[in-house]
């Protein structure tokens, strides 16, 4: 096979047909900054105002809440410190968890430089959020919880609805990174019981570069960049008006396909999960039941999985890996770590993520390499 | 981020496998740092005459292990003993800083199979003594 089968959909994914198309006209025609008054300034604004109510829709919010960023990460900086900074008057105590992106998990450290504290919330075996160890960091001056909604790594879908209530009983800001749930489960930021949300464009075939902030009316991050007064001041910069359309479409597709993709996708995963424990021993898989259904992580026991990897990618497949091979550090992926697996099994874990365009032949192609990639490693291997 | 020499190593490694009754063997590394290195020699008046590998480990790891046995085959005790992790990653084309503990590992395995191999000698040494 010449064409990448693409199984690494938790990192990047494709930008769909349409949204490129769309995207288009706003580079080479529809250019105008849409902070000035003429004709096609105007169009600007109108495209960019138009993009945040479809979204306001998706989120069940007042479309003055949504804000245009540059990435998911820009998101969770901007919601995690700007909530903090904004608010240290009322309390200087974040809790979080164990498994968040780095988004997080440094905002939060960077915050413990400034004169705030913080408590991590562990995981179970499962990857999910222990909610009673949560309740128990909780402090007089906690002001902020911040909880993702799926996990990158795993797909594992934590309990925002439940985590949200707690905090809103007790007027502590929350904030999840919803970075791997947007296309796969409900934003509704009411339901969710979230005072903030994160999104990033490019996991759901919008391009790089382009992320999106829920905050609930009333609140007011300070903001990380010194500017103009785009974006209510929150975010100034120039609105970056084709990815801002692009992400406004990207996310309609997303949903109002959704039922076709969950039915699609969980198949695909189900297929998947059943053909690596059906042909290879000794597999140890990483994903709950409850999670996304795009995402599947396994370890292989007695190989690592950067040659996991490499190997596949010879055969045109693109899969990630928790190994600390790949991370530049020596230390293996703190999600897994924090699910209670020993080393190897971190080393040794591989992470398939599907999306819309993944075919049922591209998984059958897959399982049997894995296969075969499993087999000839473990002859390498030391441990059989 | 690999030369190709090193996917070439990786993909179709060289005397890999566990080898029956070796002169020496050294074992190095923790799979808990994602690699391990057990390397079997055979020695015959003082010539490796033969070496294999198993490596628990990244493609780095895999290569290094693949290209050193390749490199101290044939070679005397005291030759394999000169050999250094810098002479394992020139040969592989180079190596991402990253990944050069991965020939580091290589080296220190070779010696301690010579080591192993020097203690099983004395040993034999000193029971032809008794």
């Amino acid at each position: 096979m010449e064409k990448t089968i693409y199984l690494d959909n938790n990192a990047t994914t494709r930008v769909d047909d349409t949204v490129a198309g769309e995207m288009l006209k706003y580079f080479t025609e529809e250019y105008g900054n849409p902070s000035s008054l003429y004709s096609i300034g105007a169009k600007a604004r109108t495209v960019v105002e138009d993009a945040r109510k479809r979204v306001a829709v998706l989120l069940n919010c007042e479309p003055r809440d949504v804000f245009f960023t540059g990435s998911g990460t820009e998101s969770d900086n901007l919601a995690i410190k700007g909530v903090a900074r904004r608010y240290k008057n009322k309390g200087t105590h974040i809790i979080t968890t164990a498994i968040e992106h780095h988004a997080v998990l440094k905002s939060v450290e960077q915050l413990s430089k400034e004169g705030f504290t913080y408590d991590i919330a562990r995981v179970g075996e499962d990857g999910i959020v222990d909610i009673e160890h949560l309740k128990s960091l909780i402090k007089p001056d906690t002001i902020l919880i911040s909880v993702m909604y799926a996990n990158n790594e795993t797909g594992a879908i934590q309990p925002i609805e439940e985590i949200g209530k707690i905090a809103k009983e007790r007027g502590i800001y929350f904030h999840t990174d919803a970075v791997q749930g947007a296309g796969k489960l409900s934003l509704n930021v009411k339901e969710l019981n979230v005072d903030l949300l994160s999104l990033s464009g490019h996991k759901f075939h919008a391009p790089k570069g382009v992320g999106i902030l829920y905050k609930r009316t009333g609140i007011n991050p300070t903001p990380l960049l010194s500017g103009g007064h785009q974006e209510l001041a929150v975010r100034p910069s120039t609105e970056n008006v084709p990815y801002i359309a692009g992400i406004a479409s990207a996310l309609e597709i997303a949903y109002r396909d959704i039922e076709v993709h969950r039915e699609k996708q969980s198949a695909l995963k189900k297929r998947l999960k059943a053909g690596l424990l059906k042909n290879i021993d000794k597999v140890v898989v990483n994903t709950p039941e409850k999670s996304v259904f795009n995402t599947l992580n396994v370890s292989f026991v007695g190989i690592e999985g950067e040659s996991i990897l490499f190997t596949l990618d010879s055969f045109g497949i693109a899969v990630s890996t928790g190994s600390a091979c790949t991370s530049g550090s020596l230390e293996p992926s703190h999600v897994i770590m924090a699910m209670g697996r020993d080393h190897t099994t971190c080393h040794g874990s591989v992470r398939f993520s599907l999306s819309k365009y993944t075919t049922e032949e591209e998984i059958d192609y897959t399982i049997e390499r894995v296969r075969e990639t499993v087999e000839k490693i473990r002859k390498i291997s030391p441990y059989k | 981020m690999y030369s190709q020499t090193v996917m070439d190593h990786f993909r179709n490694p060289h005397n890999v496998g566990k080898m029956e009754n070796p002169s020496g063997v050294g074992k190095v590394g923790n799979p808990q740092c994602g690699d391990e290195m057990v390397i079997y020699i055979k020695v015959e008046n003082n010539v490796i005459v033969d070496v294999t590998f198993e490596t628990f480990g990244c493609v780095a790891a895999i290569a290094s292990s693949s290209m050193t046995t390749d490199m101290i085959k044939g070679k005397t005790i005291e030759e394999a003993l000169g050999l250094s992790n810098k002479d394992v990653a020139d040969k592989l084309g180079g190596l991402p800083p990253v990944k050069m503990h991965c020939s580091v590992l290589a080296e220190e395995g070779i010696k301690a199979a010579i080591e192993d191999y020097r203690k099983r000698e004395e040993e034999k040494n000193n029971e032809q003594k008794i």
